[in-house]
């Protein structure tokens, strides 16, 4: 992609989530980077963060400062896919160490690690609140329940698939 | 849409809508309702609702409709069905996969016959 | 009427007796231990011909289960759909039970089951089942009934109607007045008097106020304002209008967590739903008051659920929580004076109004009115989201609600409040779930999570769990919460690892105790609960791991190794087969070995051999 293309599209963004959203100024921060993390590949990259702060009037170091509190953002690339795997208790008692066994094994990377082709990249998550049917993981804006080591794969070759049609 | 200014009003929007969640005087024959929480979408809800739908078309049952609702509270049971005819107790099944999904179109939609062994609950919730 | 026909349900509304005739399809016949070894073989074969003889057996069909759980009861029978039990059977019952319940309808009452508790004879075994029959819906009056993209569904359901009555018959000071009455208290988890904070908020001066709805939901085991946002967004939306009218607020947030996407959206078009009818936005119903909201989404903090942080947030900050006071009330998003309920609550607020205070204090206890919802998971049959009088005990929760433990094993105990709560052991099973009655055990009721455990629930586990939480969300603002949470799961990982000292116990109760004293927030001043509190009624097994090296629930995997009982094992190979790691050794048909120091603890092993050969051992 184009960087200037891209670009083009963080101001529509911020265009976009001023004109919704007109109770403070200010305010907005958060939505306007969940919008241009969806944009660039599940992370912002600096030139998109420069005009965030630029177009809503903050200083650089905010934008940043609300860029590393939070653990849905990142300042670096990730995978196509971000599997998040509810590392909360009500999982855990379900089996959930197995899933985690699971996917380390499938993908070959440790929590925070992202696959050598790019797709995927491994997160672990607070309650997802899905408990009665843990063990959970949520994968970009999907949500997985009931999971065994098996129904991992077939969900893991699912996306593969996808990765490889470019959807 | 005409704005609400009076309890006249909100009572008019009331008795046409409750007609309908009570599966009285509508033109169908009745409805299923697929739960469609976050919980039921990740127990699998979405291919259940998705083969529903398809089992009605192919079968060219036009005077069921499908509707989703939230979460009912038992996750166990999860992805979960309701199926409501008309002038009958509503039928709540639990652990419907498409394969079952399938089965209650043809045995409880197309036959009249409640499929007994996925039925969790007899009745409104 | 022809045999077919019995299996079919009658078109038009029947008399109840006529439709379970017409209707049985099914008989389960309970084929569990306990049922066979009294006699269930032989009322099968007896059934099976009973069927034959009136010619029933290709319209009803006869299953085998799996244990029913009743075994003392049993030979039992479930004739479906109508859910009839029938209990302590013999195979000269089926004669009647054929005669008279298939073919004739009639109820055969003198094999009824009967519930052992309350000694009443159960006709169903379904529309009477305890996970229903004893919850009472208020907060999730609408949930799973209604569509959640359809206002006019929710309006079906009396919805806004409280909304025009506040606008059209109260004064702010009336509305306020009867949520006093009602005794209705926070559902967030501090129960915090609803009414009084709403008064609070309506006194401190301002020409510009707030309403926020707190929905970010982070305790691990709580998913009922996920189920409520998802299942019935107008319910809070309306109580929001209404909250804004009672307390002078024109405009309100909702803060939800981004980890909810179906929340947001269906909340987002009730917003876009409700503007449309003229019941949000300008000059509601005409009233003159208007009131708008937004949605906030949060990205992945924990510590934004706590009311400062979350106002911080809600600023397009980090969620660093603000030194109290003042409280939101008096300067909460961009200081101006800020309400703040969580969903649950908001949830109760239309109906208080329509039915009016009285009838929701019969419901609940003395001190906390009403109903709260929990959301069970971990080791509990019937995992889900009930609504249940406060005050309700415990037992009931597990064993009628819950269903009780599966696999037979055994309660162990509950964690109530998540990372700020603490556990609940079995002696306490009696104990009424009250606001006040939790506190005196050191837990508390939190928004409402219950995970259950059974015997093999290791708890120093689950406490360092529970800590590793509240080490990962630390917000990192204050000390005693950073660095001493961090502290304490040190000494956790080392107990569980074999290499506790003595000492540890009292070194963590002791840090324990100064971080709830000196933390800033909420979160900080819980955090060490879920530790304390499994020392207050589990010390013994915080012993045996410091002193004999031993997890007794054998889940601590540097506590336990796997070990191969060469006089069961057979030498099918299936776990060496299965081993990630290569640590099992042996031929075919020769006993197998487990080699402990490649061995990583998987349990893998364990679930493939059929000969109950493999076994876990503690202390190594």
């Amino acid at each position: 992609m184009v960087v200037d293309q891209t670009l083009e599209k963080v101001r529509e963004i911020i265009e976009a989530v001023e004109k919704e959203q007109s109770l403070e100024e200010g305010d907005i921060l958060l939505n306007c980077l969940h919008r241009v993390q969806d944009v660039y590949q599940n992370f912002v990259p600096s030139e998109a963060a420069e005009l965030v702060a630029e177009r809503l009037k903050v200083p650089l170091s905010k934008v940043y400062e609300v860029l590393t509190f939070y653990t849905m953002f990142s300042t670096k690339l990730r995978g196509k896919y971000v599997i998040r795997v509810c590392n909360s208790l009500p999982c855990h008692v379900t089996g959930g160490s197995q899933i985690i066994d699971a996917l380390f094994k499938e993908l070959k990377v440790g929590f925070g690690g992202t696959t050598e082709d790019g797709l995927f990249t491994l997160e672990k998550t607070g309650c997802l609140g899905l408990c009665g049917v843990g063990p959970v993981i949520m994968i970009n804006d999907e949500f997985y329940g009931n999971l065994t080591v098996d129904r991992v794969a077939e969900i893991l070759a699912d996306y593969r698939a996808r990765g490889e049609a470019g959807v | 849409m005409a704005k609400v200014k009076s309890l006249e009003e909100l009572m008019k929007i009331k008795e046409k809508s409750l007609k309908d969640l009570q599966m009285r005087d509508t033109e169908k024959k009745g409805k299923i309702v697929v739960a469609m929480g976050t919980c039921g979408i990740a127990a699998g809800a979405k291919d259940t609702l998705q083969a529903i739908v398809r089992e009605l078309a192919d079968n060219k049952v036009d005077d069921m409709s499908v509707v989703q609702s939230g979460c009912m509270g038992l996750c166990e049971v999860e992805p979960t069905v309701e199926v409501h005819m008309e002038g009958q107790a509503p039928i709540i099944y639990g652990h419907v996969t498409p394969e079952q999904a399938r089965r209650i179109v043809q045995q409880h939609i197309l036959s009249g016959k409640v499929v007994s062994d996925l039925m969790v609950k007899k009745g409104e919730i | 009427m022809s045999a077919t026909d019995k299996t079919s349900i009658a078109s038009e509304a029947p008399a109840p007796r006529v439709e379970a005739r017409a209707a049985t399809n099914t008989i389960l016949l309970c084929a569990g231990g306990a049922c066979i070894s009294s006699g269930e073989e032989s009322c099968l074969q007896a059934l099976r011909a009973t069927l034959e003889k009136y010619a029933l057996q290709d319209v009803v069909k006869v299953v085998e289960t799996g244990c029913m759980g009743m075994c003392d009861a049993g030979p039992l029978m479930i004739l479906y759909p109508e859910g009839v039990f029938y209990q302590k059977l013999k195979p000269s019952d089926m004669e009647q039970i054929v005669s008279e319940h298939l073919l004739k309808g009639r109820i055969v009452e003198s094999k009824l089951f009967v519930d052992p508790s309350t000694k009443v004879k159960i006709t169903s075994a379904y529309d009477d089942h305890p996970f229903f029959t004893k919850q009472v819906k208020i907060a999730t009056r609408n949930m799973g009934v209604i569509d959640p993209m359809s206002i006019e569904e929710y309006i079906a359901r009396d919805g806004y109607f409280a909304l025009r009555k506040v606008l059209q018959e109260m004064t702010p000071e009336q509305v306020i007045d009867t949520l006093k009455k009602s005794g209705l208290r926070g559902r967030g988890g501090a129960g915090f008097p609803t009414g009084l904070k709403w008064e609070l908020t309506r006194k401190v001066p301002g020409k510009e106020k707030f309403v926020l709805c707190n929905a970010d939901e982070g305790d691990p085991g709580a998913f009922m304002d996920r189920s409520i946002l998802e299942g019935d967004p107008h319910s809070v939306l309306e109580a929001m209008a209404i909250a804004g009218y009672a307390v002078g607020a024109q405009k309100g947030y909702v803060y939800i967590r981004a980890e909810y996407p179906l929340a947001i959206e269906r909340l987002t078009e009730g917003i876009k739903q409700a503007k449309e009818y003229g019941l949000f936005g300008e000059n509601i119903m005409g009233s003159g008051f208007s009131f708008d909201l937004e949605i906030r989404m949060g990205a992945g903090a924990f510590v934004c659920g706590e009311e400062t942080a979350l106002i911080e947030s809600v600023e397009g900050k980090r969620g660093q929580p603000r030194v109290k006071p003042p409280f939101p009330a008096q300067k909460g998003v961009w200081n101006k004076p800020t309400l703040n309920n969580n969903v649950e609550t908001y949830a109760n607020i239309p109906p208080i109004i329509l039915n009016g205070p009285e009838w929701f204090t019969r419901i609940g206890t003395e001190k906390s009115k009403g109903t709260k919802v929990f959301c069970l998971a971990g080791k509990i049959k019937n995992t889900g989201l009930v609504e249940v009088p406060i005050g309700i005990t415990l037992r009931e929760v597990v064993y009628d609600i819950g269903g009780g433990i599966p696999n037979n094993k055994s309660f162990k105990a509950v964690q109530t409040g998540g990372p700020s709560g603490g556990c609940i052991p079995a002696e306490h099973l009696d104990m009424p779930i009250d606001y006040e009655t939790l506190k005196t055990i050191g837990t508390m009721m939190g928004s409402g999570g219950m995970v259950f455990m059974d015997e093999d629930t290791c708890m120093v586990d689950v406490a360092k769990f529970f800590l590793q939480f509240s080490v990962d969300e630390s917000c990192g603002k204050c000390t005693p919460c950073r660095e001493g949470n961090r502290v304490m799961y040190e000494i956790l990982e080392r107990i569980t690892n074999g290499e506790g000292e003595e000492g540890d116990i009292e070194r963590l109760e002791t840090l324990g105790q100064s971080i709830i004293d000196s933390s800033l927030c909420g979160l900080g001043q819980t955090s060490p609960q879920p530790v304390l509190s499994t020392i207050r009624f589990f010390r013994d097994e915080y012993e045996a791991h410091i002193r004999e090296k031993r997890c007794p629930a054998k889940v601590c995997r540097s506590l336990i190794r796997y070990h191969i009982d060469e006089s069961k094992c057979v030498g099918c190979t299936a776990c060496a087969r299965v081993c990630p790691v290569a640590a099992i050794s042996g031929s075919l048909r020769k006993p197998h070995r487990i080699d402990p120091e490649i061995c990583t603890r998987c349990g893998s092993c364990i679930e493939v051999c059929r000969f109950g050969a493999i076994s876990k051992i503690t202390p190594i």
